[in-house]
C-alpha cells in the first residue's frame, strides 16, 4: 500500500492529541458526576490541557515540515496561530470557571466542547489541504453553534444558536461549492499545489475558478464577519454566553483570517490584482458599517459585536495588499485584538448579574467610583480598541495602515483612519459612563468580583501594554510566521 | 463533449438531471413539511441515479442508503414528533426581502451557470481510471484512500461527529427546573 501513515509522525501532533484526550476524560466525567465541585475540577482539567499543549505546541517553533499525507502540516504560521488559541482558551476557560457556575451552564461538556472547538481552529489553520481546511472549519462551528445556545432558559440564547446554525450551514456550502470549483477547474486540492500549478499556467483564468474563488470569500467572509455577511454577529454575540461570545469574537475570527491568510497568501497571489479590489469595497464597508452602528447602540456587548465588525475591516486592509512580508501585520493586529477582547468582555462579565444576560450602558454607570480596578481595566481595553498609543491596539493599527501606505493604497488607509477617529467616540461614551455618570437604580449593587475575573483581566492588560511597549518581540515572531509564504 | 455514441447515457442523465432540479424547486416551494420531505427524496434517489452514470457505484448506494434510506425517515419522524404537517403554514406575501432574495438567486444561477458552461476539462488523470476502478472494485477504491491517504481527516471528522452528538443531547436536555 502507497498510504501508509508512520507513526513517528503523530509526535507532531501531540497538541492536538492533548486537547482531544482531556476533552474526551471531560465529557466522561460529565456523564459521572454533576454539580459545582465537578464544574470546578472539570474547568481546571481543561486549563491544564491546554498548558500543555501549550508547551508541546511552543515547543514546535521553528519545524517546517508536512505530515500525514500533506494533509497536516506543521510550521511557523501554524504554530503561531496554535499558541494563540490556546492561549485564548486558557483565558475564558479561567473566566468561565466562575462564570459557567454563576449561570448554571458549566459541567464536563461546556469545557469539553471548548477545547474541542479550540481543536477544529488548530486543524484548520495549520493545513494547506482543502479537506483538512474545511473538516477543521466544521469542528470548530459545530462546537460553537452549540455553546452559543447554552442558555436554555434564554430565549436570545438559542435565537442566537439558531441564527448562527442556518446561516453558518449555509455560509459552509458557499465555502464547500468554492473549493470543489476550484478543484473541478484544476484538478488540485492542495494549496501549495495549487501555487505550483498557476506558476506554470501563467496567465489562468478559467470563469469556473474565479466563481469559485468568489464562493470561497463568501464562506471565509462570512467567519470573519466582515460586511455584508456580517448580519449574524449582533445577535449572535448578544445572544450567547458572554463567556462563549469572547471565544467566539477572538477564536473564531483569528481562525478565519488564519486559514483566509494561508489560503490566497499561498496560491491565489497571482490573482490579487482581482480579488484585491473585491476585498477593498468590502473592507471599506466593514469598517464604516461597523463603525457607524456601533454608535447608536447602548448595549456593551452589542457595541463591542459592532466593533469586532469594524476591527476585521481594519484586518482586510491589510490584507489587500497581498504584501506575504507586511502579513505579519495581521498576525499582530489578531493577537492584540484577542487580549483586547478577552478583557473587555470578562469586564462585562464583571458587571453583568446572575441571570441577565443584557449589558446596558446604565449598568456601567458610576463603575470608577465604585470598583476603580474594574474600571480602570475596561479603560485600558477600551482604549486599546480605540487604538490610544502606548497600547497594542495602537501598534496594531499603525502596522495595518502602513502596510496600506507601503503598498499605495492610501485612500484605503485614510480611510480606515477615519473610521479609528470615528471609533473612539463610542468607546469613550463607554468610559464617560464609568467615571462621569452617577450610579442608576438597582445597576448600583454589587459587581460578581472573583480572583479569576481579575487575574484574567491582569493577563489582558500586561499583554496589552507589553505589546504596545516592546513591540518587537511579538512582530520578529509574527514575521518568522508569515516566512513561510517567502 | 458528449458524443452521440453516448446516446443512452446521455439521455439517463438528461432525465435525472432535470427529475433532481425540477423535484428541489417543489420540495422548496411546497407549504406542506411532508410533501417537501417526499419531494427531497425524489431528488436524492435522481442524484443517486447520476452517480451511478459517472461509474460512482458506491458513493450512489450510500446516498440512497443513508440520505434517502436514514435521514429522511428521522427529517419524517420529526416532522411527525412536533407536528409540523399542521403548523408552519407561512403566509403567501410577496415581501420586500423575498424580492432581494429572488435576484440574488438568480444571479447566483447565471453566475453558477457561466462557470458550467465555460468548464474546460483540465486533461488531468488522477490514479483512479475506469479501468483500475473496474479491475479492484470501486468500493475498495474508496476504502482504501479514506483510511489510507485521508486517514488524518477521516480521525477529525470522527470529532466532528462526536461533537454533533454532544451538542444536539446537551441542547435537547430538559433544564433542572423542567424536570421537577
Amino acid at each position: 500500500m502507497d498510504a501508509l501513515i508512520p507513526a513517528s509522525e503523530f509526535r507532531w501532533i501531540v497538541p492536538e492529541m492533548i486537547l482531544t484526550g482531556f476533552g474526551l476524560v471531560l465529557l466522561i466525567m460529565g456523564c459521572l458526576t454533576r454539580g459545582p465541585v465537578a464544574s470546578k475540577i472539570s474547568g481546571v482539567l481543561c486549563i491544564a490541557g491546554s498548558l500543555f499543549a501549550l508547551i508541546f505546541t511552543v515547543k514546535m517553533w521553528g519545524m517546517n515540515l508536512d505530515i500525514f499525507n500533506q494533509l497536516y502540516t506543521i510550521d511557523n504560521f501554524g504554530t503561531f496561530f496554535k499558541s494563540l488559541f490556546l492561549a485564548i482558551l486558557i483565558l475564558v476557560a479561567l473566566v468561565s470557571l466562575r462564570y459557567a457556575d454563576r449561570e448554571e451552564i458549566g459541567g464536563g461538556e461546556y469545557y469539553a466542547l471548548l477545547m474541542f472547538g479550540v481543536l477544529g481552529m488548530m486543524v484548520m489553520t495549520s493545513s494547506h489541504h482543502f479537506v483538512t481546511i474545511f473538516i477543521g472549519l466544521e469542528v470548530m462551528s459545530l462546537a460553537i453553534y452549540v455553546l452559543c445556545g447554552l442558555l436554555r432558559s434564554e430565549l436570545a440564547s438559542v435565537e442566537a444558536a439558531l441564527k448562527y446554525f442556518l446561516l453558518g450551514a449555509f455560509a459552509t456550502g458557499f465555502l464547500l461549492y468554492g473549493m470543489s470549483m476550484i478543484y473541478g477547474s484544476t484538478g488540485l486540492i492542495d494549496v501549495v499545489d495549487l501555487k505550483k500549478y498557476f506558476l506554470m499556467k501563467q496567465p489562468f483564468s478559467a470563469t469556473m475558478f474565479i466563481i469559485g474563488l468568489g464562493f470561497l470569500l463568501v464562506g471565509f467572509g462570512f467567519k470573519i464577519a466582515s460586511v455584508p455577511f456580517h448580519m449574524w454577529t449582533p445577535d449572535v454575540y448578544q445572544g450567547a454566553p458572554t463567556s462563549i461570545t469572547a471565544y467566539m469574537a477572538t477564536g473564531v475570527k483569528a481562525a478565519a483570517f488564519g486559514a483566509l491568510i494561508r489560503v490566497f497568501f499561498t496560491a491565489f497571489i497571482p490573482f490579487q490584482f482581482g480579488w484585491s479590489e473585491i476585498i477593498w469595497v468590502l473592507a471599506v464597508l466593514t469598517m464604516t458599517v461597523g463603525n457607524i452602528t456601533a454608535l447608536v447602540q447602548r448595549d456593551v456587548k452589542r457595541i463591542l459585536a459592532y466593533s469586532s465588525i469594524a476591527h476585521a475591516g481594519y484586518i482586510l486592509v491589510a490584507f489587500i495588499t497581498g504584501d506575504r512580508g507586511e502579513a505579519s501585520s495581521m498576525l499582530y493586529y489578531l493577537m492584540a485584538y484577542s487580549f483586547m477582547n478577552i478583557g473587555a468582555f470578562t469586564a462585562v462579565i464583571v458587571v453583568q448579574r446572575k441571570g441577565d444576560n443584557t449589558s446596558d450602558l446604565d449598568s456601567f454607570a458610576g463603575l470608577g467610583a465604585r470598583h476603580p480596578f474594574i474600571a480602570l481595566c475596561m479603560s485600558v481595553f477600551l482604549l486599546s480598541l480605540a487604538g490610544v498609543p502606548p497600547l497594542a491596539g495602537f501598534m496594531g493599527k499603525f502596522y495595518v495602515f502602513s502596510t496600506a501606505v507601503k503598498a499605495q493604497y492610501y485612500w484605503l488607509a485614510i480611510i480606515g483612519f477615519l473610521n479609528s477617529v470615528v471609533a473612539a467616540y463610542y468607546y469613550l461614551r463607554v468610559m464617560m459612563y464609568m467615571y462621569f455618570r452617577e450610579p442608576i437604580g438597582e445597576a448600583a449593587g454589587a459587581v460578581d468580583r472573583a480572583p479569576q475575573y481579575g487575574l484574567v483581566m491582569l493577563i489582558c492588560m500586561w499583554a496589552l501594554l507589553h505589546m504596545g511597549i516592546f513591540p518587537r518581540t511579538f512582530i520578529v515572531m509574527a514575521q518568522k510566521a508569515v516566512g513561510i509564504f517567502g | 463533449m458528449i458524443g452521440i455514441g453516448l446516446g443512452f447515457k446521455w439521455f439517463i442523465f438528461v432525465v435525472m438531471a432535470l427529475t433532481a432540479v425540477g423535484a428541489s424547486i417543489i420540495m422548496v416551494t411546497r407549504k406542506n413539511p411532508i410533501h417537501s420531505a417526499l419531494w427531497l427524496i425524489v431528488t436524492f434517489f435522481s442524484i443517486a441515479v447520476l452517480y451511478v452514470t459517472l461509474n460512482a457505484t458506491f458513493i450512489a448506494v450510500a446516498q440512497v442508503m443513508v440520505y434517502a434510506g436514514a435521514v429522511m425517515m428521522l427529517v419524517i419522524f420529526v416532522i411527525m414528533l412536533i407536528h409540523l404537517e399542521w403548523g408552519a403554514r407561512l403566509g403567501h406575501k410577496k415581501s420586500f426581502p423575498k424580492l432581494i432574495g429572488s435576484i440574488i438567486t438568480i444571479i447566483l444561477f447565471l453566475q453558477i451557470l457561466a462557470g458550467v458552461y465555460t468548464y474546460s476539462n483540465t486533461g488531468q488523470h488522477g490514479i483512479y481510471t475506469a479501468q483500475k476502478l473496474a479491475e479492484i472494485g470501486n468500493t475498495r477504491a474508496v476504502g482504501t484512500v479514506l483510511y489510507g491517504k485521508y486517514a488524518f481527516a477521516f480521525e477529525i471528522a470522527s470529532i466532528l461527529l462526536l461533537v454533533g452528538i454532544v451538542g444536539a443531547v446537551l441542547l435537547a436536555r430538559k433544564r433542572k427546573e423542567q424536570e421537577r
